[in-house]
């Protein structure tokens, strides 16, 4: 979703207003799927703070993102429980494909991210695509998937 | 008509359970096979997931590794009839893996059904809620002292003593927060519990609640772990629809209710007082201490702080009593430990037992040694801020 409506927005907020800015952006990026550069003007009305605070707790959080997201995220554990058993050459193979963990660089609607840990330390390497948990994960294994996922 | 248990902790969903699910259901339909499928957390032990469990008269058996591509007609009758097949395991309460644990925390994970209240009571849940709502707060706090309860977050402080202080404290609201931000690589516990027994960890926060006159709980639950957040939710729902939550906890005319919060991709929040800021809403930012949070807490209120491991222990100390608790264990540290093997290890997955194993025992014994097969060098004990031995 590219555009949105900033009553609509409010809308939603509104009920939850005492639940702070965090919440509030949470709901944010649920509903249009980042944190558009206006909307933190509708959630600094809603909370009643300034646009700086908000803006702060938008850029302290890793979470948030303000642009579009990719259709398909494949996040990588990068933890050390998938490090010992191989997600280091994991991202290293998705890097020579042309994805990069780091800059989330979106590529055929695909882009990849590196998350720290998901709890899922005893069937590493893990990885979530759109969500939905895999373990014991390949570079192969995601992309295979993750081009599934998009038709 | 026979039950089939097939698990919905998001590690068992990783590799394949959910697929497994609708898979069997599917042809168990189409060739009129009467089975019911419940839908459990995780044993725990995850190189067998997908484990699908089938009840007999005798308890139930065990299929490891199930695929769902591999799932036919023919299969599935012989699953369901428990016969002998190559992945089969017996039954699963007698597979040496786990007879040998001690299961108390974990006694009803990968058993009952997480958002089934009734099933959660006929498995012992809620006695420990209501012989502690017939105690006065203080003969609650107590027994949570006497039986030695210390935290589980790592630093073990008495868990009696931090509710004592808010107990004692005089505030028009007071709070119960849970830290649920497991962060640390190679822990799951906290979430399998959310994932596969949530009742419990409810149970110990209204306990905690209504104990120390808190009327209201948060549990802070990483964004990382969006299964145990949408089971602790529903859980909590059902939970205030059964009057265990809500303005009269068990018609006991003490109010406790519960929220969610998620985190959302910070690490530091795992601190106590970040996270207290983070439940605010606000950047997690750490709080200089004193004044420490039993006394100046959440929005400023004397606040519990505990985590999961040790918020669920507190139903079953109110259930079976301090010394019962205080039985188990190994000089300071009273109680079970959930040990979680992972990484390059062979049979990954959690192990309860009393304080007291060995390290050996643990990875040599439980964990199988190493995936890789080549021989055991380093093994990191507490996470990534503990030790490395070698």
């Amino acid at each position: 979703m590219t555009s949105y409506s900033e009553d609509l927005l409010r809308g939603v907020l509104e009920p939850h207003r005492d639940k702070g800015v965090l919440y509030a952006l949470q709901t944010t990026q649920e509903v249009i799927g980042y944190v558009p550069d206006t909307a933190l003007d509708v959630v600094a009305g809603v909370c009643n703070v300034s646009r700086a605070e908000v803006y702060g707790v938008l850029t302290f959080y890793s979470d948030f993102r303000q642009s579009p997201p990719a259709d398909v995220v494949i996040k990588v554990c990068v933890a050390e429980s998938c490090q010992a058993v191989g997600s280091r050459e994991v991202v290293a193979e998705l890097h020579a494909q042309g994805f990069d963990v780091h800059s989330g660089i979106i590529k055929d609607g695909i882009a990849c991210e590196q998350i720290f840990c998901l709890g899922n330390c005893a069937l590493s390497p893990a990885a979530l695509i759109n969500g939905s948990p895999f373990g014991q994960v390949s570079a192969q294994s995601l992309l295979d998937t993750a081009a599934e996922m998009k038709r | 008509m026979t039950t089939v248990y097939i698990p919905c902790d998001s590690a068992a969903l990783s590799v394949g359970a959910d697929f497994v699910a609708s898979t069997f259901a599917a042809i168990a339909r189409d060739n009129k096979i009467d089975i019911t499928i419940v839908r459990t957390g995780s044993r725990g032990m995850y190189w067998l997931e997908p484990l699908v469990e089938v009840e007999t008269t005798n308890g139930r058996v065990g299929y490891t590794n199930v695929n769902s591509r591999s799932l036919d007609a023919s299969v599935i009758a012989d699953m369901v009839l428990a016969k002998d097949l190559a992945n089969s395991i017996g039954l699963v309460d007698s597979y040496p893996w786990l007879a040998k644990q001690q299961r108390v925390t974990f006694a009803r994970v990968g058993i009952i059904d997480p958002v089934s209240i009734g099933d959660y009571e006929l498995h012992g849940g809620l006695v420990g809620l209501r012989n502690a709502l017939k105690e006065s707060g203080a003969s609650v706090v107590e027994m949570i002292t006497e039986s030695g309860l210390r935290g589980r977050g790592g630093a073990g402080f008495p868990a009696g003593v931090k509710w004592r202080g808010v107990l004692q404290a005089d505030a028009d609201q007071k709070y119960i927060c849970c830290n649920a931000d497991e962060g640390d690589s190679g822990t799951f516990a906290d979430r399998m519990l959310m994932e596969g027994d949530p009742f419990t960890l409810i149970e110990g926060m209204a306990i905690a609640g209504t104990a120390v006159g808190a009327t209201k709980g948060y549990i802070y639950i990483r964004s990382e772990y969006p299964h145990a957040i949408a089971t602790m939710t529903r859980a909590i729902d059902v939970a205030r629809s059964h009057g265990v939550l809500g303005d009269s906890v068990l018609e006991s005319g003490k109010p406790f209710d519960l929220e969610v919060r998620a985190g959302a991709g910070s690490y530091v929040c795992g601190e106590e007082t970040a996270m207290l800021e983070s439940i605010e809403g606000k950047r997690g930012m750490i709080r200089p201490k004193p004044p420490i949070p039993a006394l100046v807490g959440l929005y400023g209120k004397p606040t519990v702080i505990n985590n999961v491991m040790t918020l669920a222990a507190a139903p079953m100390i109110m259930a079976q009593g301090a010394a019962a608790y205080q039985a188990l264990g190994h000089e300071r540290s009273r109680g079970t430990q959930v040990f979680q093997l992972a990484g390059n290890i062979a049979q990954g997955g959690i192990v309860e037992t009393a304080f007291g194993i060995t390290l050996g025992e643990l990875v040599d014994d439980f964990g199988g040694g190493t995936r890789s097969g080549r021989p055991v060098k380093t093994v990191q004990v507490g996470g990534p801020l503990g030790a490395y031995l070698g």
